[in-house]
């Protein structure tokens, strides 16, 4: 009754025009709601729209409005489409409920779906679909099956949206529906990609070998996908690559478990060598980390700490700190990460300790974590600091917060073993404190701290035990108990006492401080028991008959134990031994250890729960499989990705759809940057998908390519006379690259003997992968003759390649050696050098069983030998190749050169810029790669050029004959810039060289190892002047 | 993912509820009631609670809290900041998000929760997406189709935005209508605005470029032993604001507990003591210069406690016009693509955030 009261009251406060309605809840609802169904009746639109508010009001107010039902459903057809809204939301919701009625709307939605509006017919398959009735299951399927191939982006996440409302429904479609994901993962449109993921989360997380076609399709798309889409797929990519990648420090860790056993597994496991997949997703998703949206901060916060190598992690905290000025749930949820980040991989918060300082305006819960964070991030050189902050928080109002403060000084000092007595000391003064809870907790932790020393500090034992006078909480009253019988024979005069009068106020004691009189009771009878004899059977016999029977319990075990009697039986024998053996301290902590078991970000995390639905977040795999299932053969004309990008159209939200905004405006600044990128991607999966780099399969990727070619063609004018500020880079790198060619044609020969053009190699894909300059690259290719002959290899030109001498004829007796780097990747370890090696026989001899031997190197230097030569006759030559792994130095590699008759001492020095490959960026990536390598790694040197290297292409020529470099394609003419990666470690190397009049010129080398930089600016430079 | 949302006032009224997949009693609330009831102060409710059945995750904001039902695993920050998003949303479109806004635009509120979850799942956030969709209140509703109205086409604005100092700037984090690739490249903000207010980028200064804070406090606050007064004296002033005057300054301070009253007397403004929640709040206005505000008095004490061992902050909020004391300056500003001539200005401000001074 009291509860209709109030519903009452409260529907007369929101409609004063209703006469009161008689007192009976059942009866006044059925009247009540006559008037509002004769409005749904009529025939205006204005009084059907005011009624249909009011319904709405009642179910936001949770009241029931059911029986209206028949009433608002036949107004699901009504032209108003403001009173159509609210019919729905009014269906969706009580469908579930009214299953036979609903029916009735069925048939209104099915014309929806055939409208020629997009948007009509999105919302009638959202409404469709809402609708909780097993009956129209196959309605619904057949619904979002051809949704999923509507023209319209915006219809097609609608049906995506609609698969885990079906499989909610009815997961026995889950077959069917994962057809559709796979149909619909498969689409470009960054409007359909996040609500793909989501709905492959909630069906089928599992079939993790769906994502392998789209894994670097999502990579790619990730920036212009929505906010909320992005967080789903960076979730469900970390899991993706956990399970198909390697773990990037594999190293690392061994090197923390076993010192010695390092350098046998190092000689036996191949370097590890990062995925170039794994490393799109690293490098697509860093720019994420500005998001001005917490949860996609998060998400790649937690990528990099679940999947980035050690060295890279530290990009993220900069980012969480920032989280910290948010919201305070915000900051509630980072912290706990942060926290349990701060146990793995202290050293990246540590520059920003400040940020984790308490306000007193935080709410308590904020502060703990801060002081959790602080105290995972205390060491040898800031515990000073963070003490004296803590001084500060132990004078706060805020009591729980002062406990926790405590609790933290005592896991400092029990990890810190320089400040341990400091805070010990420290600890002391506050049980004089006039606060009874701060003396508690001081308590507890001191007795924690001095089981570590117990002999140094009986004086505070002793000041303890005076405190058991004063102090009430139970907690800290066992602690003292539990110390003094623990330390009983450091304090042989107190002790007693303390059990004296504990013996006298037992009764009124919790139990927890009970169990520990009787605890100290047994061990000064077995240290005292002269003095304390009667005083334990005091003890014992009210024990005895205590209400609480763990306290029985304990009181019989231990009579049994201490108390010899003829029964007893022999474990009395050792009761010293059982109740004095020396403890081992207390480990302090903290409660994040091992949480990032659990996914970072996730609920499961933040509870230390498996919650519902969570997915284990897989451990690395042993051996990574097979990368070629990521291959996608192109089929259809790239372009059409990115047309629609979230972020151009804006409002409009790419409901045009492509086919409308083709031409318009929108189209062309939907040409972004990013839009290159999708392209060179999918040209690297055709070079890569010919693996043995064959002519026909060549020639049949050529052609697909030259149809998409012209499809595209038009598009592409359009774009570039709309776009003239477009036509600048995009013409001139051409020229380029048809120059570079010129070059490379020199060099074909070489190539074709020495057999390299094999294109299965990681290295390759990654060195071919998502530059700008592949796409002019394929442009002119097909103008040339010579297609199939290229690989994207040649582009740097390794012209006249230097020969070594190895060995000369007169020391060789006949044999003499060359080598020249053949700048080709080691097909067998991409981490090494190859080295072409060339042996002419001069001697008049038969040479046999030419092999290497007794191979001499600097540590971490690995040497694969070539192959044994077998006979070869007088007069005659012969090659091979051999890989070395110089560790990014040009240390020199010594072995021995066996013949069947002799041996040589024969050494190879690499010149530095052998040590690096070309790698092929961007101007704008090789800008922000630049801007990384300030400070120490660059090297800037002015130099005057030859005269005759003052023109570009000598100065390319000079450089690339220098150094294994590409050349970066560059907008101004003043500068000529080059990259590559150093073989073994994949540092970045970067050069520039800008000119200026009369041949002077600027040398700029950036690298992380800053001795090949060094040795790199006097190679250039020496290359370049003379 | 989000199930269902329920609207809870600061006396514990259940005022709203909507439900994105099958209805959710309102029962479930119980445990948040629990929970706040456990938690000393309103915000110190956990965001994050655990039920047998469900997980409830809350904001508090404008002192309602935002209550969503989660069944399963989902990132607790997705659900937070969606529930930022959701008020955010409302004081757009409400000017305010109280009780009674709410209540009164029950419909659009509701209309609004319909779009911008589906399933659960966010759809529509964008605030110009979601006006599109649904008119604010305050705009008269045509009975124009609204949805038709989506497919006109808002012209395409380009807006380079040069920074003079980015090396100044730290950590930045942009709106999704910013090209990250140009301010990575070229370090110019270029964008498309969406329409109405929008957080263009927040930034952080780098700790390299020292802020220096532009007022300065001192204090001298004292408690005696034994003796039922303390003494209070609290001066501001300003420092290095280049002539910019510090305006709409308010300082606020927790008093210890043991004292009773403050008996103080402000040079200029005024201030209130609340004795029950020993909080006081001076709002003091502008800082002159040349006559620097000062509150000084006494304090009583409850006679026979001894001292208060704590000292009490002062949080200090403060505005200045026409300057942002980071350093940080808009070099130029162009915009593309419009054939009107635009009134271009640019308006800087600095505002406390978040300041506190220990004693």
């Amino acid at each position: 009754a009291e509860n209709g009261e109030k519903i009452d009251k409260s529907e007369q406060l929101s409609f004063p025009e209703e006469t009161r309605p008689c007192v009976i809840p059942g009866c006044f609802s059925a009247r009540r709601h006559d008037d509002l169904k004769e409005m749904l009746d009529s025939n205006k639109d204005s009084l059907k729209l005011e009624a249909m508010k009011r319904i709405v009001a009642m179910i936001a107010r949770g009241k029931n409005a059911s029986d209206l039902f028949p009433a608002v459903v036949k107004n699901v057809a009504c032209k108003n489409i403001e009173v159509k809204k609210l019919v729905y939301v009014y269906l969706v919701r009580y469908a579930e409920e009214q299953q036979d009625l609903a029916l009735l709307s069925i048939s209104t939605f099915q014309r929806g779906l055939k409208d020629p509006n997009q948007l009509i017919r999105a919302s009638a398959l959202r409404v469709l679909s809402s609708i909780r009735v097993t009956i129209i299951v196959p309605i619904m399927m057949l619904a979002i099956k051809e949704a999923a191939s509507d023209m319209s982006p915006y219809v097609r996440k609608t049906a995506a949206h609609a698969i885990p409302k079906l499989y909610s429904l009815d997961p026995e479609q889950k077959d069917q529906l994962i057809e559709v994901i796979e149909k619909l993962l498969a689409d470009k449109t960054t409007l359909v990609a996040g609500s793909v993921v989501m709905a492959f989360e909630e069906v089928c997380p599992e079939r993790i070998d769906l994502i392998h076609k789209n894994y670097r399709k999502l990579c790619n798309l990730l920036i212009d996908v929505e906010e909320w889409g992005q967080v789903v797929i960076i979730n469900m990519l970390t899991r993706y690559a956990r399970t198909q990648f390697l773990n990037p420090n594999i190293n690392d860790e061994d090197e923390e478990k076993d010192k010695k056993a390092e350098a046998v597994t190092m000689a036996k496991r191949k370097p590890y060598v990062m995925d170039p997949d794994h490393r799109l997703l690293l490098r697509n998703t860093k720019p994420l980390l500005q998001s001005r949206n917490a949860a996609v901060v998060m998400a790649v916060a937690q990528l990099y700490f679940h999947l980035a190598p050690k060295a890279e992690v530290g990009v993220i905290a900069k980012a969480l700190v920032r989280l910290l000025r948010s919201h305070s749930e915000v900051q509630y949820v980072v912290l706990q990460n942060v926290a349990t980040m701060t146990i793995k991989r202290r050293g990246m918060f540590e520059p920003y300790l400040k940020s984790f300082y308490i306000r007193s305006t935080d709410p308590t819960q904020i502060k703990i974590l801060k002081l959790e964070v602080l105290t995972n991030l205390a060491n040898e050189t800031n515990i000073s600091t963070i003490l004296r902050e803590f001084q500060t928080y132990i004078k706060s109002m805020d009591k729980d917060f002062v406990a926790a403060t405590i609790q933290a000084i005592g896991r400092c000092a029990t990890n810190i073993g320089e400040v341990r007595d400091t805070c010990l000391n420290g600890l002391v003064q506050l049980l004089s404190n006039r606060d009874e809870l701060v003396v508690a907790e001081s308590v507890v932790v001191i007795k924690k701290l001095l089981q570590m020393q117990p002999e140094k500090h009986s004086d505070i034992i002793k000041h303890m035990a005076k405190l058991t006078d004063n102090i009430q909480v139970p907690m800290a009253r066992a602690s003292i108990l539990w110390l003094i019988g623990e330390y009983c024979e450091h304090v042989p005069k107190i002790a007693p006492d303390v059990l004296r009068k504990m013996a006298k106020s037992f009764t009124n004691e919790e139990d927890i401080v009970k169990l520990q009189i009787i605890n100290l009771a047994a061990k000064l009878y077995l240290t005292n028991s002269k003095q304390t004899k009667l005083l334990t059977q005091y003890v014992l016999n009210l024990a005895k008959y205590d209400q609480n029977y763990d306290i029985r319990d304990r009181a019989r075990f231990i009579r049994q134990l201490i108390v010899p009697t003829e029964k007893s039986g022999a474990l009395s024998k050792y009761a010293k031994k059982l109740f004095l053996a020396l403890k081992p301290a207390p480990v302090l902590e903290s409660p994040f250890k091992d949480r990032d078991h659990f996914q970072l970000g996730s609920l499961s995390h933040l509870l230390n729960a498996k919650a519902g639905g969570y997915q284990e977040l897989p451990d690395w795999p042993e051996a990574a499989p097979d990368p070629s299932v990521r291959n996608v053969e192109v089929k259809e004309s790239v372009r059409a990705v990115g047309t629609v990008t979230y972020r151009d159209t804006g409002a409009l939200w790419g409901l045009q759809g492509p086919q409308k905004m083709e031409g318009s405006e929108g189209l062309c600044s939907a040409l972004t940057p990013t839009t290159h990128c999708h392209l060179p991607s999918s040209e690297s999966d055709s070079a890569s998908g010919s693996e043995s780099g064959s002519e026909d399969s060549r020639s049949g990727s050529e052609s697909d390519e030259s149809k998409e070619a012209s499809e595209s063609e038009e598009e592409e004018e359009e774009d570039l006379k709309t776009k003239k500020n477009k036509e600048k880079p995009l013409k001139k790198p051409v020229q380029e690259s048809e120059r570079y060619i010129v070059l490379s044609n020199s060099s074909q020969q070489r190539e074709g003997e020495a057999g390299f053009l094999c294109t299965n190699d990681p290295q390759f894909r990654m060195n071919s992968c998502r530059s700008a300059e592949t796409v002019f690259y394929k442009t002119t290719q097909q103008t040339s003759d010579s297609p199939g002959l290229f690989s994207p290899q040649t582009i740097a030109p390794s012209s006249a390649l230097k020969s070594y001498e190895l060995l000369h004829r007169i020391t060789g007796e006949g044999l003499s050696v060359e080598y020249c780097f053949s700048r080709q990747p080691f097909i067998p370890d991409a981490n090494m050098v190859a080295v072409q090696v060339h042996f002419t026989n001069n001697s008049t001899s038969d040479t046999k069983s030419l092999h290497m031997d007794d191979v001499k190197l600097q540590s971490g230097m690995r040497v694969k030998e070539f192959p044994e030569i077998g006979a070869w006759d007088p007069e005659d030559t012969a090659t091979a190749v051999m890989g070395i792994d110089f560790c990014d130095s040009t240390q020199t590699a010594n072995f021995q050169l066996c013949t069947h008759t002799r041996k040589f001492f024969v050494s190879i020095q690499p010149p530095v810029g052998e040590l690096m490959r070309p790698f092929f960026m961007t101007e704008n990536e090789f800008k922000k790669e630049q801007g990384q390598l300030m400070g120490m790694n660059e090297i800037t040197e002015k130099l005057t050029l030859d005269v005759k290297c003052r023109n570009e292409h000598a100065i390319v020529q000079k450089v690339t004959t220098a150094a294994n470099l590409s050349r970066v394609p560059c907008g101004s003419d003043k500068e000529c810039r080059f990259a590559g990666r150093t073989v073994t470690s994949s540092s970045l190397v970067l050069v520039t060289v800008a000119t200026k009049d009369q041949g002077a010129a600027q040398l700029t080398v950036n690298c992380e190892k800053m001795v090949i930089g060094t040795m790199l600016v006097k190679d250039i430079l020496l290359a370049l002047t003379q | 993912m989000i199930h269902s949302l329920f609207l809870i006032n600061a006396s514990g009224d259940i005022f709203l509820e909507k439900h994105w997949k099958s209805v959710v009693s309102r029962s479930v609330c119980d445990y948040f009631f629990e929970a706040q009831e456990r938690a000393s102060e309103p915000e110190n409710v956990p965001p994050v609670i655990p039920t047998p059945h469900h997980y409830l995750i809350s904001v508090l904001r404008h002192r309602i809290y935002f209550v969503a039902v989660i069944q399963s695993e989902v990132p607790p920050l997705f659900v937070i900041e969606f529930l930022h998003r959701v008020v955010d949303t409302f004081q757009d479109y409400f000017g305010v998000c109280t009780e009674a806004a709410i209540k009164d635009n029950v419909v659009v509120v509701y209309e609004l929760l319909e779009e911008m979850l589906d399933n659960g799942f966010p759809l529509a956030t964008e605030s110009n997406i979601l006006k599109e969709l649904i008119k604010p209140p305050t705009i008269l509703r045509t009975m124009v189709n609204t949805i038709t109205g989506l497919l006109m086409l808002l012209p395409l604005r380009h807006s380079p935005l040069r920074t003079r100092n980015p090396r100044l700037l730290d950590d930045v984090s942009f709106h999704p209508c910013v090209r990250f690739k140009r301010w990575e490249a070229e370090r110019i903000l270029s964008f498309i605005p969406p329409d109405g207010n929008f957080r263009l980028l927040s930034y952080h200064v780098s700790s390299q470029n020292l802020v220096a804070i532009p007022v300065y406090v001192k204090h001298n606050i004292t408690f005696r032993e034994g003796s039922s007064q303390g003494r209070f004296d609290l001066t501001l002033g300003p420092k290095q604001t280049m002539g910019k005057v510090v305006e709409s300054v308010l300082v606020s301070s927790q008093l210890p507990r043991g004292v009773l009253n403050a008996n103080l007397n402000p040079s200029q403004g005024t201030y209130t003591f609340d004795p029950v929640t020993k909080l006081l709040s001076w709002d003091v206005g502008k800082i002159n210069p040349q006559k620097l505000p000062s509150l000084k008095g006494t304090m009583s004490l409850q006679a026979g406690a001894s001292k208060p061992d704590e000292n009490p902050t002062f949080n200090i909020q403060f505005k200045i016009q026409q300057m942002a004391i980071s350093g940080l300056k808009v070099n130029r500003l162009d915009m593309y693509g419009e054939k009107y001539k635009p009134f271009k200005g640019i308006k800087y401000m600095t505002k406390a955030g978040k300041f506190q001074v220990r004693t």
